[in-house]
């Protein structure tokens, strides 16, 4: 999300708008989606919070768990959005530039609401919306947020985001080797082989540009899913 | 149906009374008056357990369950129930039912995802601790799933984010309490 409005690109470039995200939250909850991600990517970059009111209509909607990121700096954040209907917070940048922010709100939350995404490019942790670059490893960043309180790693791979190639499963592998905790692996998703194979190594696969044109393909792509042999619950 | 969700200010309280007015339920604040108190359950134990103090909300739940009056917990909120938690190195908990909250041994900790209940159903959990109490009556992988002693009930996973099965189970639920039948006169 960026301005109240779902935007996705490619690489984390060339942002475009795809659909209002109370609609399409509906959409993607009532199609069957597992859960629900939502990243206000331009939040640090603004200096701004992100949309609490927003979170709230949402959630409105919602009956499966629901993340939110974006702009989050301290617990009191955090907290506003729990209490608009969020179930995690995913913490990026902030937690880089201060790691304590991990364990300070495991220890308010519970590590089951503190998700850490990590955006990495050729295996290096990049922050602010991968504007910057920075000089740690995403495996070692993993493990350290891991042990800091992460209840999840949500691992995007700038190099595969937007592309609809597949996943970048060689640091998906490196990094759900490395922690003990749930991978969401992210960036790349084009067709359901690429969520099988995502699957059998991360705990959950994060879904973006290939739905967000079409969302009835999440209809199909669970049905593909459930016929390739990977375990998809019965929504209804 | 008057429903109170005990607001301990430990994080998502919101779904539960989405999920509730969803099903006709009329919220309140009144723990007592109420004809079901929920506790719901996201946060740590040692904190949660301050909060409830802090509140007045341990006397308010031990009083109506000495009542027999419905209460239903959810995650955390049915380990609060126990004796006591090893979470944050091992904190007393309201002590209502007998047993302990233990921290899980197997596989990637927390346990976050859906998963398959004993009734067939597919719910969400998200705990990195779990129940360990002769009152269970319904487990998923081997661990607890749903206790029930007395007027209370309590589900470790969550019924509020489990889609369409998680509210036909909450439906039940307030259809047990409307019968009285989770009632203890």
């Amino acid at each position: 999300m960026a301005g109240g409005r779902v935007v996705k690109g490619i690489k984390f470039q060339g942002l475009r708008d795809v659909g209002d995200p109370v609609d399409l939250g509906a959409a993607y909850s009532d199609r069957g989606a597992d859960e629900l991600v939502f990243l206000d990517v331009k939040a640090t970059l603004e200096e701004r919070d992100t949309l609490v009111g927003l979170v709230r209509r949402v959630a409105e909607q919602l009956s499966i768990p629901f993340t939110v990121g974006g702009g989050i700096r301290t617990i009191a954040d955090a907290d506003a959005l729990l209490r608009a209907g969020a179930d995690k917070v995913s913490i990026n940048s902030a937690a880089l530039a201060r790691p304590r922010l991990i364990t300070e709100l495991a220890e308010k939350l519970g590590s089951q609401a503190v998700v850490v995404a990590i955006d990495a490019e050729g295996g290096r942790v990049k922050t602010r919306a991968g504007t910057t670059e920075t000089t740690l490893d995403a495996v070692e960043w993993a493990k350290e947020a891991e042990e800091r309180g992460a209840g999840e790693i949500l691992l995007t791979s700038i190099d595969a985001d937007g592309t609809r190639e597949g996943y970048d499963m060689a640091v998906t592998r490196a990094v759900a080797a490395a922690v003990s905790v749930p991978v969401i692996a992210s960036g790349g998703a084009g067709d359901a082989s690429h969520i099988a194979e995502a699957l059998e190594v991360a705990q959950a696969a994060l879904l973006a540009s290939i739905l967000h044109e079409d969302p009835e393909r999440l209809t199909s792509l669970r049905e593909e899913l459930r016929q390739m042999g990977v375990k998809i619950r019965d929504a209804a | 149906m008057k429903v109170a969700v005990c607001d301990y200010r430990a994080g998502n309280i919101r779904s539960v009374e989405i999920a509730m007015r969803r099903l006709g339920a009329e919220l309140t604040d009144d723990v007592d008056g109420c004809d079901l108190a929920i506790l719901p359950g996201v946060g740590s134990a040692a904190s949660a357990m301050d909060a409830l103090k802090d509140q007045g909300l341990d006397v308010a739940l031990k009083q109506r369950f000495a009542d027999g009056k419905p209460i239903l917990g959810i995650c955390l909120g049915l380990q609060l129930m126990l004796q006591s938690s090893e979470e944050d190195g091992g904190t007393e908990c309201l002590g209502l039912l007998p047993g302990h909250a233990y921290r899980l041994r197997e596989g990637r900790i927390p346990r976050i995802g859906w998963a398959q209940v004993d009734d067939g159903a597919t719910y969400y959990f998200a705990h990195s601790y779990a129940a360990e109490t002769p009152k269970a009556t319904a487990w998923s992988d081997g661990i607890v799933a749903e206790v029930r002693d007395g007027s209370f009930l309590g589900a470790q996973f969550h019924p509020e984010k489990s889609g369409a099965p998680g509210a036909r189970y909450l439906a039940k639920v307030l259809e047990e309490v409307r019968s009285k039948s989770l009632s203890r006169a």
